[in-house]
This record gives C-alpha cells, sequence and structure tokens, in this order.
C-alpha cells in the first residue's frame, strides 16, 4: 500500500504545473472578473501601505520634528497640501489632516477588499458549476459499462467533494497568491526608495523565510503521507469490523479485536502528533526570522539615524512595513496543503473527463418512416472475454408482430435487450432495426424508437406526473392522464394524497412493486414509440394486481411491435410467437399451442410454472 | 449527558498536559510584551544619541526573546493541538468498543458508510473544532490581559480610545454570526440537493439513456447547481463583509492612536519612543479580538458533530451478560424454542411467529424454507445476536439470557449466510476463533470443510492473504472457509445458515458426509432452501412466513404432500430444466 501511495504522489509531480494550467481554463470566460478582482487586488497594495507612511509623514512633520532635515518626497507634497488648505504651522489640524487621508483610504481599502473577494467568489463559483456541469454531462456520455465498473460512491465524491475542492484554489487561492506577490512587490518598492540598504536587508529575510517554507514543507511531505496513511489503516480497519461486526460477536472475539483497534489506533495519534509537531515549528521558526529582521533595523537603521541619513518617521515605517512584506510568505505556505488537496482532487476529476464517451462520432441518421422490424444475425455476445452469454442467437420480428422471450434465470433474455439498445456491443454478427445495422446508427436515435419497461422500475424522487413523463415536457398533461387511465394506474393516483402532484419518496419507497410496475408501464405508453420491450418482474404480485397488469400489457402492446420477456407464462400465451431460451441459445419456437404439442423444454416450463401455481394457492390458503 | 460534557470528560484526562500549555501559552505572550518596550527604549535613546554597543545589545535582546517566545509557542502547540489527538483516539477506542457491544439488529439498521462518517469526519470535526476554539480564545484573552494594563500604563485615555472600535469588532462578529449559519445551512441544504441528485442520476443510468433523456436530466441538474452557486454567492456576499469589516474597524483604531496619540505625544505626554510601542502592542491585540466572536461558532459546529457521535455512544447495547449469570462452564447442546416470536422494529409483522420445538444434544436438525421465511432470523437467535420479542429459547434447559454470553457463543460454531472473511492469511481466518490452535488443527479442520485443496493450490498455502490485496476467493471457496472456522475448536452446537448455497451439489454432498463424522455427537441446525442438502436429515422443519408448517423427515414430508412436496417437486423439474 506504502508503495502503491509513492508511485503516485511521484507520477503526479511533474504533471502539477500541467493540471493547475487545465484548471486554469475554466476562468477563461471570466477573464474580464478575473482581471477587474486583479486590478482591486493590486490597488489594494499601495491602500494598504497607507498606514505606515502616513504615520512616518505624522512622525517626521509633527511628532519629531528634525530642522536640520527638511521634508522631502510624498512628505513634503502632504506638507504643501496641508498648507493650501490653510492649515498652516498647526500641528493639531495637520495631524486631522493626516488623520483624515488615512480614514479615506481605510475606506477604500475595505471596499476594494471586499469587492474582490465577492468578484472572486463569483468566479470561483461559476466555474466550479461550468466544471460540475461538464463532468455531469460527460457521465451521460460514457459506456454504461462505466457504471458496473467504478462504485458509485466514488463517482459521487468526483461530482461533489472533489469539485468543491476545487473552489477555494479557482477563487481565493489564485488570486490571493497573485495579489499577495503583488503587495510584496510594492511593499520592496516602497522600502527600496526610503532606503534601499535597509530595503535589501528585509529582502534577505525574506529570502530566508522562503527557503525555510519551502523545506519545511519538503520534510513534511512524508510526514503527512505517513500520516494518511495511519488513517487509511484506521479506517479500513472500521469498515473491516463494522461489516463483519457479527463474526467477531459470534466467535467472541471482542477483546482480542479491540487490542488490535488500540495498535492501529494509537500509531494514528503517534503519526498525527508528529503531524503537528511538524506544523507547529513552521510559525515559531519564521517569527524567529522575522526577529532577525526587526534587530537588523534596529542596529544598521539606529546606526543610520545617528549618522542622520534615516529619519525616524522612516524606521517606524520600515518596523510596520516589513510585517507586511513577510505575511505574504507565511500566508502562501500555509495554504500549500490545500492547494495540495486540490490539484490531486483536480487530477482524480480530469482522469474521469478523459474517460472516452461510448459512441463517438452522430452516424447519419435513418431516413423515412419507422417500421420497427428488429433483426438479429448470428449474434455472440460475452460480457467477459469468453464467457459468452449469447451464442449464435438469431431471429427476425417483424413490424407489429409479438415476441416473447421465456426460459430460465440466466438464460440471455434481458441481455437481448440490452443489446437491442445498444448499451454493450456485440462481438460477433448483427443487429438491425428497419434493415440497419445498428453500429451505422446514432444510439439516440435508435433508442428513440423504444420504450422499455425494465424488470426494476427505477422512480425519481419527483411528483407522478414527472415520474410518468421524465423529463419530457412535450408530453401533455392530458396524455399523461390518459396514459394512466390506460393501465389503471389512475384508481390508484385518485387515493393518493395529492393525485398526480403525489411527492414520490426517493426510489419509489412506499409503492408497493405492482404500483411500481403499473407507472413504467404507464411511462412507456406516454412516451408513444413504435417498438415497446417489457421485462417482466419477477417477484410475487398479489392475484389482483396481477390481472390488472396482464390488462395493461396486452392494451400497451395493442398496435406495436413488441419484444416481451415474459416470466409468468400466463400473460404470453396470446403472443405471435415464443422464442424459447436456454444457455444462451434459442432452443425453441413458436406459439403457446404448439410449443406445448412438442412436450419439450416449453412444456417443461410450463410445468414448473403449474407447480408453482399451486405452491402459492397453497401459500395463500394457509395465510388465510 | 450533554455532548460538551462528555467532551470536557475527554478532555479533564489530560489535565496536566493542558495546564503545562496554557502556561507556555502565558508564558510566550509575556515574551512576546517584552519587544515593543525595547523598541520603545531604543527609539527614545535614538533621539538623544546612542552607542552602537546598546544598538547591537538591543538587536540581541529582541532575536533572543524571539527565541524565547517561539519556543513557548511551540511547546504550547504541541502540548495543546497533541492533547487533541490524544482525545481523538480516546473516543475512538470507545466508540469502537461501544460498537462491539451493540446486538446485530443495530447494524442491520445502520449503514456501514452513516457509521464510518461518524467515526471519521465527525469526530475529528469536533475534537479540532473544540481545541481550536479553546486555544484561540484563550490565547486573546491572556493577550488581552497582558498588554492592555501595558497600554493603560501609556496613557489610559488612547487605550479606551483605540479600543472602542475593536469591541466593535466582537460586536460585528457576533451580529454577522447568526445570518451567516442561516446562509451557512442553506449552502448546506443545496448541496444535499445536488449529491441526492447525482446519486439519482447514477441509479437512473439505464432509464435515462433508454428514455433518451439525457438532455433533460442535465438541464434538471444544470439548475439544481445554479441554485447551489446563488445560495452559495448569497453567503458569500454576507461572509465576505466580515474581513473588511474587520480591517475598517481595526484601520480606525490605528486613526485614533495617531490622532490622538500623536497629539499626546507633540504636547510632550508621551515620548516618540512610547508612541511607537503603543502602535505594536496595538498591533498585537487588534487581530485576534475577532477570533472571540468566531470562535463561538466554531465550537458550536463541533458539538453538532459531537452529538453525532454521542448519540451512539449513549446507546445502551441491547444485548448483554445478565446481572447475575448462571454459574455454567459447558454446553451439552440441547436447544429448545418455547413459543418464540421476533420482531423487526420497523415491520408490522413478526419475522417469527410463535416458534416451538426442542433439539436434543447430537441431533441433527434441517430448517426449510423460501427466502425470507425466517430461517437466518431463526438461528441468529440461538447465539443471542438477536433477542426475541416474546417467548423463551433454552440450552441445556437454562434460558440463553441467563448463560454467560462468553460461554454460549464459545460453544457454537455459526456459519452465517453471508460470509464475511477479514483481511488476513487462510490460517489466520480459519483460526480466528482460537488464536493459539496449532497448523495440524487447521489444516484438519479446512480438510473436513472440503477447503484444503484449493488452500493448497494458493500461491502461498495457509499463509495467502485473503481479500483485496490477496487472492479473491471464489463464492463456494469462502463459505467453506466459513465452515473451516466455524468447526475449527469443535463447537457443541453447529449452526449452519444455508452455508453451502454457492457450492456445487456433489462438493456439498462430500463436505456434509464429512461434517456428520467430524461433528459426531454434536448438535447440528442446518437451514437450506434447497432440498438435496437436507434429504438426509433426522429432522425437517419446514418453515414458511414465520411459522412452522410442517415437519418430519424427508419420506414423512413427502407423503403428507404439503409445502415441502411441492418445493420438492419444483426442484426436480428445475434441476431436469438446467441439465437439458
Amino acid at each position: 500500500m506504502a508503495d502503491s501511495h509513492d508511485r503516485k504522489e511521484n507520477l503526479s509531480r511533474p504533471y502539477d504545473s500541467q493540471l493547475a494550467a487545465r484548471l486554469l481554463r475554466y476562468l477563461y470566460p471570466y477573464k474580464w472578473s478575473v482581471l477587474g478582482a486583479l486590478v482591486l487586488t493590486i490597488l489594494n497594495a499601495p491602500l494598504s501601505t497607507a498606514g505606515p507612511l502616513l504615520t512616518k509623514a505624522a512622525i517626521d512633520l509633527f511628532l519629531a520634528s528634525d530642522p536640520s532635515r527638511p521634508p522631502a518626497g510624498y512628505v513634503l507634497w502632504l506638507k504643501q497640501s496641508a498648507d493650501l488648505l490653510g492649515l498652516k504651522g498647526a500641528w493639531q489640524r495637520g495631524l486631522v489632516f493626516i488623520a483624515i487621508l488615512f480614514l479615506l483610504a481605510n475606506i477604500a481599502q475595505s471596499a476594494a477588499q471586499y469587492l474582490q473577494v465577492v468578484i472572486t467568489e463569483n468566479v470561483g463559483q461559476m466555474a466550479i458549476h461550468d466544471l460540475r456541469v461538464q463532468i455531469f454531462s460527460h457521465l451521460q456520455k460514457v459506456p454504461i459499462q462505466f457504471y458496473d465498473r467504478n462504485p458509485m460512491g466514488e463517482l459521487m465524491t468526483r461530482l461533489t467533494t472533489d469539485v468543491d475542492a476545487l473552489n477555494e484554489m479557482l477563487s481565493s487561492g489564485m488570486i490571493t497568491v497573485l495579489g499577495h506577490t503583488a503587495t510584496a512587490l510594492y511593499v520592496f518598492g516602497l522600502m527600496f526608495r526610503l532606503s534601499w540598504p535597509l530595503a535589501l536587508v528585509s529582502c534577505a529575510i525574506l529570502l530566508a523565510m522562503v527557503v525555510f517554507t519551502v523545506w519545511v514543507r519538503t520534510i513534511a511531505r512524508s510526514t503527512f503521507r505517513y500520516f494518511r496513511e495511519r488513517i487509511a489503516e484506521v479506517n479500513a480497519f472500521l469498515q473491516e469490523h463494522l461489516d463483519g461486526m457479527q463474526v467477531v460477536q459470534i466467535f467472541t472475539r471482542e477483546a482480542r479485536e479491540m487490542k488490535k483497534f488500540e495498535r492501529i489506533n494509537r500509531k494514528h495519534c503517534e503519526a498525527g502528533t508528529a503531524a503537528t509537531l511538524r506544523n507547529a515549528l513552521f510559525y515559531p521558526v519564521i517569527e524567529i526570522i522575522a526577529s532577525i529582521g526587526i534587530a537588523l533595523i534596529i542596529w544598521y537603521g539606529g546606526g543610520q539615524v545617528m549618522r542622520e541619513t534615516v529619519s525616524l518617521g522612516t524606521l517606524v515605517a520600515f518596523i510596520q512595513l516589513a510585517q507586511l512584506f513577510y505575511d505574504p510568505v507565511t500566508e502562501i505556505g500555509s495554504k500549500y496543503h490545500a492547494l495540495q488537496a486540490a490539484l490531486a482532487s483536480s487530477e482524480r476529476i480530469f482522469r474521469l473527463l478523459d474517460e472516452p464517451i461510448a459512441i463517438l462520432p452522430k452516424k447519419r441518421s435513418r431516413r423515412g418512416p419507422v417500421r420497427g422490424r428488429i433483426e438479429f444475425r448470428n449474434v455472440w455476445f460475452a460480457y467477459q472475454d469468453n464467457d459468452w452469454v449469447l451464442k449464435n442467437v438469431s431471429f427476425l420480428v417483424e413490424p407489429g408482430e409479438k415476441v416473447a422471450f421465456v426460459g430460465r434465470t440466466g438464460a440471455g433474455k434481458t441481455t437481448i435487450t440490452n443489446l437491442l439498445l445498444r448499451f454493450h456491443e456485440i462481438q460477433r454478427g448483427q443487429i438491425l432495426f428497419d434493415d440497419m445495422d445498428i453500429r451505422q446508427m446514432d444510439p439516440e436515435d435508435l433508442r428513440s424508437n423504444v420504450a422499455i419497461v425494465p424488470q426494476d422500475i427505477f422512480l425519481f424522487s419527483a411528483d407522478i406526473a414527472s415520474n410518468i413523463r421524465l423529463g419530457d415536457q412535450s408530453i401533455s398533461e392530458e396524455r399523461v392522464k390518459s396514459a394512466a387511465r390506460q393501465v389503471h394506474l389512475d384508481k390508484f393516483i385518485v387515493e393518493l394524497e395529492k393525485g398526480y402532484q403525489y411527492e414520490v419518496r426517493e426510489r419509489g419507497v412506499g409503492l408497493s412493486v405492482g404500483q411500481k410496475q403499473l407507472v413504467g408501464f404507464a411511462r412507456a405508453l406516454a412516451f408513444n414509440r413504435p417498438i415497446l420491450v417489457l421485462d417482466e418482474a419477477t417477484s410475487s404480485i398479489d392475484t389482483r394486481t396481477e390481472i390488472q397488469i396482464r390488462d395493461a400489457i396486452e392494451r400497451i402492446i395493442a398496435s406495436r411491435t413488441a419484444l416481451v420477456i415474459a416470466h409468468r407464462l400466463s400473460t404470453i400465451q396470446a403472443m405471435d410467437r415464443i422464442l424459447v431460451m436456454h444457455k444462451g441459445e434459442v432452443r425453441e419456437s413458436g406459439d403457446h399451442k404448439s410449443l406445448l404439442a412438442r412436450r419439450g423444454f416449453y412444456w417443461k416450463l410450463h410445468q414448473l410454472q403449474f407447480c408453482h401455481k399451486l405452491a402459492t394457492a397453497g401459500e395463500m390458503e394457509s395465510d388465510n | 449527558m450533554s455532548p460538551l460534557k462528555r467532551l470536557l470528560l475527554y478532555i479533564a484526562r489530560y489535565k496536566m498536559k493542558l495546564a503545562v500549555g496554557m502556561l507556555c501559552l502565558l508564558s510566550a505572550n509575556l515574551f512576546k510584551a517584552v519587544v515593543p518596550a525595547v523598541l520603545q527604549q531604543w527609539m527614545d535613546t535614538l533621539t538623544q544619541g546612542i552607542s552602537h554597543s546598546l544598538l547591537l545589545r538591543y538587536s540581541a535582546t529582541v532575536i533572543a526573546v524571539a527565541i524565547i517566545q517561539s519556543g513557548f509557542t511551540f511547546a504550547q502547540e504541541g502540548l495543546l493541538l497533541g492533547t487533541a489527538r490524544h482525545v481523538e483516539r480516546d473516543i475512538k477506542n470507545d466508540f469502537y468498543a461501544h460498537l462491539q457491544k451493540l446486538p446485530l439488529e443495530f447494524f442491520q439498521r445502520n449503514q456501514t458508510g452513516e457509521l464510518m462518517a461518524r467515526a471519521t469526519n465527525d469526530m475529528s470535526a469536533a475534537v479540532n473544532a473544540s481545541t481550536e476554539a479553546f486555544m484561540y480564545s484563550a490565547n486573546t484573552i491572556v493577550a488581552l490581559m497582558i498588554i492592555v494594563p501595558l497600554m493603560a500604563r501609556l496613557s489610559w485615555r488612547l487605550t479606551v480610545l483605540a479600543f472602542t472600535p475593536l469591541l466593535l469588532v466582537i460586536i460585528a462578529t457576533l451580529v454577522l454570526q447568526k445570518p451567516m449559519r442561516a446562509r451557512f445551512e442553506k449552502v448546506q441544504e443545496s448541496f444535499g440537493r445536488i449529491s441526492a441528485r447525482v446519486q439519482e442520476a447514477l441509479w437512473a443510468a439505464r432509464t435515462v439513456r433508454a428514455y433518451t433523456q439525457e438532455h433533460a436530466e442535465l438541464e434538471s441538474f444544470r439548475r439544481i447547481s445554479q441554485q447551489y452557486v446563488s445560495d452559495n454567492l448569497q453567503r458569500t456576499r454576507l461572509s465576505s463583509l466580515l474581513y473588511p469589516l474587520l480591517q475598517f474597524f481595526v484601520g480606525l483604531s490605528f486613526i485614533a492612536v495617531l490622532w490622538y496619540g500623536g497629539d499626546l505625544t507633540v504636547g510632550k505626554n508621551l515620548s516618540i519612543g512610547q508612541f511607537l510601542e503603543f502602535i505594536l502592542y496595538l498591533g498585537y491585540v487588534a487581530w485576534p479580538m475577532h477570533v472571540l466572536g468566531w470562535e463561538l461558532t466554531v465550537l458550536q459546529r463541533g458539538m453538532v458533530s459531537m452529538g453525532r457521535v454521542d448519540s451512539i455512544l449513549a446507546l445502551q447495547p441491547a444485548i448483554h451478560d445478565s446481572p447475575c449469570p448462571l454459574d455454567i462452564r459447558g454446553i451439552l447442546g440441547s436447544i429448545e424454542f418455547r413459543n418464540v416470536t421476533f420482531k423487526y422494529k420497523e415491520t408490522d409483522k413478526p419475522a417469527l411467529d410463535g416458534i416451538s420445538f426442542k433439539i436434543n444434544p447430537g441431533q441433527t436438525v434441517g430448517l426449510i424454507g423460501a427466502i425470507g421465511c425466517g430461517k437466518s432470523t431463526l438461528i441468529n437467535l440461538i447465539p443471542r445476536l438477536l433477542e426475541p420479542s416474546f417467548g423463551e429459547i433454552l440450552i441445556d434447559g437454562c434460558p440463553v439470557r441467563q448463560i454467560p454470553l462468553k460461554v454460549l457463543r464459545s460453544a457454537v460454531g455459526y456459519v452465517p449466510q453471508e460470509t464475511f472473511l477479514f483481511s488476513d492469511t487462510v490460517a489466520g481466518n480459519i483460526a480466528f476463533a482460537n488464536q493459539d490452535a496449532v497448523q495440524q488443527e487447521i489444516e484438519r479442520a479446512a480438510t473436513d470443510a472440503g477447503i484444503a485443496s484449493d488452500i493448497a493450490a494458493f500461491p502461498k498455502g495457509y499463509q495467502t492473504l485473503v481479500g483485496e490485496r490477496g487472492v479473491t476467493l471464489s463464492g463456494g471457496q469462502k463459505q467453506r472457509m466459513s465452515v473451516a472456522r466455524a468447526i475449527l475448536s469443535r463447537p457443541a452446537i453447529l449452526l449452519l445458515d444455508d452455508a453451502l448455497s454457492s457450492v456445487d451439489s456433489y462438493t456439498e454432498e462430500n463436505v456434509l458426509a464429512r461434517l456428520r463424522k467430524r461433528m459426531q455427537g454434536k448438535t447440528c441446525l442446518m437451514s437450506s432452501h434447497r432440498i438435496s442438502t437436507l434429504k438426509s436429515v433426522g429432522l425437517i422443519l419446514v418453515l414458511h412466513e414465520g411459522h412452522i408448517v410442517e415437519q418430519g423427515t424427508h419420506d414423512e414430508l413427502l407423503a403428507a404432500g404439503g409445502l415441502y412436496a411441492e418445493m420438492h417437486m419444483m426442484q426436480l423439474l428445475d434441476e431436469d430444466l438446467a441439465a437439458s
């Protein structure tokens, strides 16, 4: 485990800049806002230095004015403007003037900062929104098998936690870093003008801080990695033992497993403490380095004042400016971890976005009216390697024909519907829709001709009407109701609290299997597509519902091409043709009577069902 | 017990460390207060002329003070934050220990992921939040206590003036807190909707594609995501106000000092050095002030998490040793159910209803019935993984509740329906019940469970790791491993819950034959939905919807022509079909 972690981190290193560049592209649509925020940040730099500079002016002009050193630069300018306003000579009024300037700068700085934060948050949120929608859209295009390969929890994380982890980086992160750099440069320029030797001293200190920060982060990396591995260990233990608690309890291994957990937990605690100590070292050392800077100002600056090359006000300003100068380094240093985490998230997201989508170019559309003729020609299919689920299956369904598929579980019946909708690609043979190979068609075009009622009807947490029309707003309220009426769903809807506006809870909790199935039928009817595929549910449904369902099926297949996978043979006696599947092959074919007369496989299946009927009848009696 | 109180109990274990940590915090702040005083002297002597050696001495003092102060800060953080790690460890230990005492029903009701979230995110959030709130608030208060008198010493009027805007900082933080929390909760809610929507979209992938609703789905997702964005922006519009506002108030403080302090300095009531000293003190306390208001929110949020942890810790274990257990050392193996009814909490219909039967020591009894008829529930009642709602279960004539749990469960070998193996070696898994078992015993158990030849084919034999990091076992192999684990210590009672369902019938017959030999004289209750498994068993109980509807030997039950006979006929037919 440690090894794989190592490899991952090492691999990801060279790509960090590429990842960051790819992320930056999401900011491009908001370039003007980004530019505005940047301007505000840069504007903020001189405003934030107003305090120290005005203090210096106040000291040099009023608090400790030195007649031998006439004011120069901006201090002179300040003096002149004060004089111009008629404040000549009165130091009290002069101080008020400077205080008012300070206040104005303060207001401007606060306002600029607020605006900047709001703009960057806006940009970040919008960029994140774009990314989230892009991932969602991509997930709708990847091959359906992708969902079988990847645990759902993980895909969820991509769209929620991972995307949100990028927020800080895309919004405040980038602009803070740029803003801090701008401030540091500006402050440096200022210091340089005030006294270049002192500025160079501060610069050396800053360099020491940067070197130290980089060094600390490099050595902390292994400590944190070790810590993360210990967390993973604790989590793995908990996960496993929560799942297997029954076994722990039954074999009375509580005491021993507790000891194991204590050991793992102690290691986690120790690793955590070590990481904490590493972290706790950062600020104190930075502070020591900063104090060296102050000490140098005291020593060198003091000497300069004595030689009268630097004013007292300049020294005070320097002490305050030095703080402003060092802040960005500590700030960026403390953001380092968040930055690393964000890059890791973005890597996972981009890996998902780079997952090839199912069927690439839009193939030519079919012309002319749809007839609904389906043909399987020597189809071979396996989900894995050579584990054939369908072996050389061929059949033809003419427009308007109703064909049933029967057989034991695992005979390959449901696979046929999945292949027809092109959820999977076949290995050999051909599937034709209206005499066109479905691989030549746009899958959306193909699917929009088929309505399917799967075994397990999926209900969304939305009202009943939306569950019937799904997202298709072109299906009118009237059509929804008439579909519900035709499959006898309306009687049950009327009994519901809000009728068609009844909110179905997550995954249809609270509705019976039979009711869900009726919703599925109504859905298929409302979409009114030329081909209908029914995959009947296996679970036992009470007799009343069964009669309703049988009646509903007869109604919805009436004017369509229909493929029915039947588990209850009673529903298929009226079909035009029955295909008997066994172990991936079509064993028998014909109508109900002729198949029974043959006394073959179908006949045995029929016997089995007949027995089951008896058994369930017996159950009902014993219930009463 | 309130969540905060429970947390404090854990923290109290480390009072010494905390006290030392607080002492360090105090010292660090004291030393920090030295620097402005040094600078004041420096500046004031500067105006009167100063020697180079004095300058050097000031410089050295500043560095020395910084080193000492940093040492204390480091010790303070190490001690206080280190305590947080220890507290987290203690809570986690107790959390796991507590889970070990909770009954099977608890784990059936609560999803592992949900429990994991409490054990990981919630726990560290609670501990970190409270530590942070404690440390930063203490730091601010201590700093104020030290520095305010020092400032007042220079000029109390100026101090009052400088602190007036800072009080506004606290007030602003407190005022903004409530609406900010409301908006934050709205954002959380929005986020919850995104999660739910994503989950649904992933579940419904096939339906959406079959009905070509990808576009509509995307639109609906876009709307929800947009809502999230706008809720978020509502929140940031408010929360972004906080920092500039604080900056503004702190700026006001400095303006006040510049104006009134400048006045004092020109009027010679304050030296230029003292003016600088005052500004530096203000710099130390200005920013930490807002922490006072803010940490309250952090603490509240941490307590919500602690509450979620606490709700598990506060659960009373439903199944535990009776206060006056019988002094039983060993178990012979008779089992009797007397009118036992069991009902799961959420359901109306009992899973078992008025079950009565008796198994003598050494007898083998079969339990048959369709999926969901109550077989597993019945078996789980014997080792008290579940407790009956009504009725009584007796083992060797004693009520199970009065047998010490350890004695009872040690006497039972149990193969659950869903096999569960740990990510350990093959040997470690088989010897799970008895880690002292010698290799020979392990191998014999493996042989009798019919898994020995499979193990021999593994890359490292008995030392092969099982699970993600080792070999992947087939369902049948897992089941036979699970059987080997159960029979290792030759328990008085063997419970097989549909234990060989994934094993082919030929192997099954072999395993059963060996088991019969090994378990000679031991009691055995085995459930199955396959008739072939139970054919040769002396007594078969037919379970249907929580009732025993028939019982007898295979031949008797066939002759009776009831449910069992029908199941038999169906299975025969099905086998016939499968073979054709």
